[in-house]
């Protein structure tokens, strides 16, 4: 399906003929018998990836299977904190990656997905965190991510509704990083969507992957509600459904599936121009264009593949928040929401080959992954183009076997 | 909210007074074991979407550990046991048996 750009002259054209000449944004073309790539999952991950195979290397024949709607799973659903500070080089590389090429991705993608790098602070608020953050500033430092440790005083300025003298958690400073934000979720998905539609790509919507086909130990194709449907490579990018997907295919993933919730209050003038992460209580926040505060905590505990979570950590988020910014006590919560998030042990994603031949998995991005959709595709697209890719090699799923884990435990702080 | 039933002190506890702690029944592996085995043992936890088997603790009860059945795509809960089985009871297996005939049965 060929790409009309976007701009000021086609809106310019368009309203001659009263707008009626805008065509849909991406195809929904029913599945063709085979493709040289199936991605499961039109989150931002899955498209990205198949994004990135076509504008990196050529890849065209692809497909995105998807069981719900577009963006339907976290990637709608989330908190879209975009950040890269985080502990360990590896990540550091993947996440600063991400962020780098959300700086010009409305252009790249010709669709405009609101990247705000508004600036983020993460409160230290007791001196294990404080001594925790420097650390993180000091690597930062040396990985070229442009992180630095700022005192109450300026978190104050950054920040006037804080309250920054407690009474049980005082601010004692904050790990700053001016070029972190946020950009609007649905559009990052809708904008590679049309890009690969563009290239000539299937996104097919409503259709769900029921089983995956091998034989030899090499994948063949999937069987899904729209039938069967071939391919010589499949990228499992499902994020909270990444264990059932593996099963599928005979193998395991060191994954676990948890709720995590997040909410927004009525909208209200602006009052935060920031972004701000309180891990010790649990909780972040900031404010949507439409003035809305996006407010989120932690995951539930147990396993949950339902969407909902429970009230009482919602409550616990909001009473943690209240102590910090003392004037949201009487706001009014408009919605609330749940996805499912795929956690490994040591917080860090898996873009990794798989014991079946031809199969590659992009998981484990847990409570964090929207910062990194386009550094995840452009390395999980080099992976499966190439078969390594030097942003990947770390996060293969055998590091935990082997006990060289990127423990991002500290960075990863509160889920976002 | 979840709600569990203490095998042992028999209060209906809702999920603020419940601590979780993941996936029962696992094997213990340790020296002598293969680098495989004892890579499941600390990190491959069962993940399934539907019927699912767990230790909670009765935190803010009786702070006693237990274990519990549950769906995990509908949240519904077919029962607790006590923490010393080493599988779950056949008459609870016959039960989620029933309620959902596709499952494969306890591995
Ligand atoms: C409440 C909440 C707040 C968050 N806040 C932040 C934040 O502030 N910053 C941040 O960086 N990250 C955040 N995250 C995490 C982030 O949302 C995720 O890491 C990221 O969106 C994952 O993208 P994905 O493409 O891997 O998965 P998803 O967007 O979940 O996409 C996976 C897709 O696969 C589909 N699928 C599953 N099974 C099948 C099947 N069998 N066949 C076909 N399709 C299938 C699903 O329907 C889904 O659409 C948050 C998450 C949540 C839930
Ligand atoms: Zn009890």
């Amino acid at each position: 399906m060929a790409m009309r750009r976007y701009s000021a002259f086609a809106i310019a054209k368009e309203a001659m003929s009263y707008h009626l000449g805008w065509e849909r944004a991406w195809g929904s073309p029913a599945p063709k018998k085979k493709y040289d790539v199936i991605i499961v999952g039109a989150g931002g991950h899955g498209l990205a990836t198949a994004y990135y195979l076509g504008k990196n290397y050529g890849i065209t024949n692809v497909a995105i299977i998807e069981k719900g709607w577009l963006g339907g799973g976290n990637t709608g659903r989330n908190t879209t904190i975009i950040r890269s500070n985080y502990l360990q080089d590896p990540s550091a590389a993947i996440y600063e990656k991400a962020r780098s090429l959300y700086e010009t991705m409305s252009q790249d993608l010709n669709y405009n997905v609101m990247f705000s790098p508004r600036g983020l602070l993460m409160l230290g608020q007791t001196e294990h965190e404080v001594r925790g953050y420097k650390r993180t500033v000091y690597a930062n430092n040396l990985q070229g991510v442009a992180t630095e440790w700022i005192s109450p005083a300026k978190v104050k300025e950054l920040v006037p509704i804080i309250n920054i003298d407690g009474p049980r958690y005082p601010v004692l400073g904050a790990l700053y990083q001016a070029r972190g934000g946020t950009a609007r979720h649905d559009a990052v998905a809708w904008g590679y969507a049309r890009a690969c539609s563009g290239m000539g790509m299937d996104v097919i919507q409503q259709c769900e992957v029921t089983g995956v086909r091998t034989e030899g130990g090499k994948v063949v194709g999937v069987d899904t509600t729209k039938g069967a449907i071939d391919c010589d490579k499949l990228g499992m990018v499902v994020a909270g459904h990444a264990s059932v997907l593996a099963e599928q295919a005979g193998f395991r993933l060191p994954i676990e599936s948890l709720a995590l919730q997040a909410m927004v209050s009525e909208p209200i003038k602006p009052c935060m121009d920031v972004v701000v992460m309180a891990n010790t209580v649990h909780g972040y926040m900031s404010q949507s264009d439409k003035g809305e505060m996006v407010i989120g905590g932690g995951t539930d505990g147990f396993n949950n593949y339902t969407q909902r979570g429970s009230f009482h950590h919602i409550e616990e988020t909001v009473r943690a928040l209240i102590e910090t910014f003392p004037m949201i006590s009487r706001l009014k919560q408009l919605r609330q929401w749940g996805g499912i998030v795929d956690m490994t042990g040591d917080r860090s994603p898996i873009l990794s080959k798989t014991p079946v031949e031809g199969i590659f998995v992009n998981c484990g991005w847990g409570t964090g992954g929207f910062k990194a959709i386009p550094g995840s595709g452009w390395a999980m697209a080099e992976l499966m183009a190439r078969g390594q890719s030097p942003l990947t090699e770390e996060f293969s799923m055998y590091r935990f076997r082997e006990g060289k884990f990127i423990d991002e435990s500290v960075a990863a702080g509160v889920a976002h | 909210m979840l709600t569990l039933e203490c095998p042992y002190c028999g209060v209906k506890a809702e999920e603020t007074e419940l601590q979780a702690g993941g996936e029962a029944h696992l094997k213990r592996y340790g020296p002598g074991a293969s680098d495989e085995e004892f890579e499941g043992y600390l990190f491959m936890r069962k993940n399934p979407k539907g019927v699912h088997f767990e230790r909670w603790r009765h935190a803010y009860g009786c702070g006693k550990w237990f274990l519990a059945a549950r769906c995990t795509a509908t949240l519904e809960v077919f029962g607790t046991y006590p923490a010393q089985s080493t599988q779950p009871p056949v008459d609870l297996q016959a039960k989620i048996k029933a309620k959902r005939p596709n499952w494969e049965g306890y591995k």
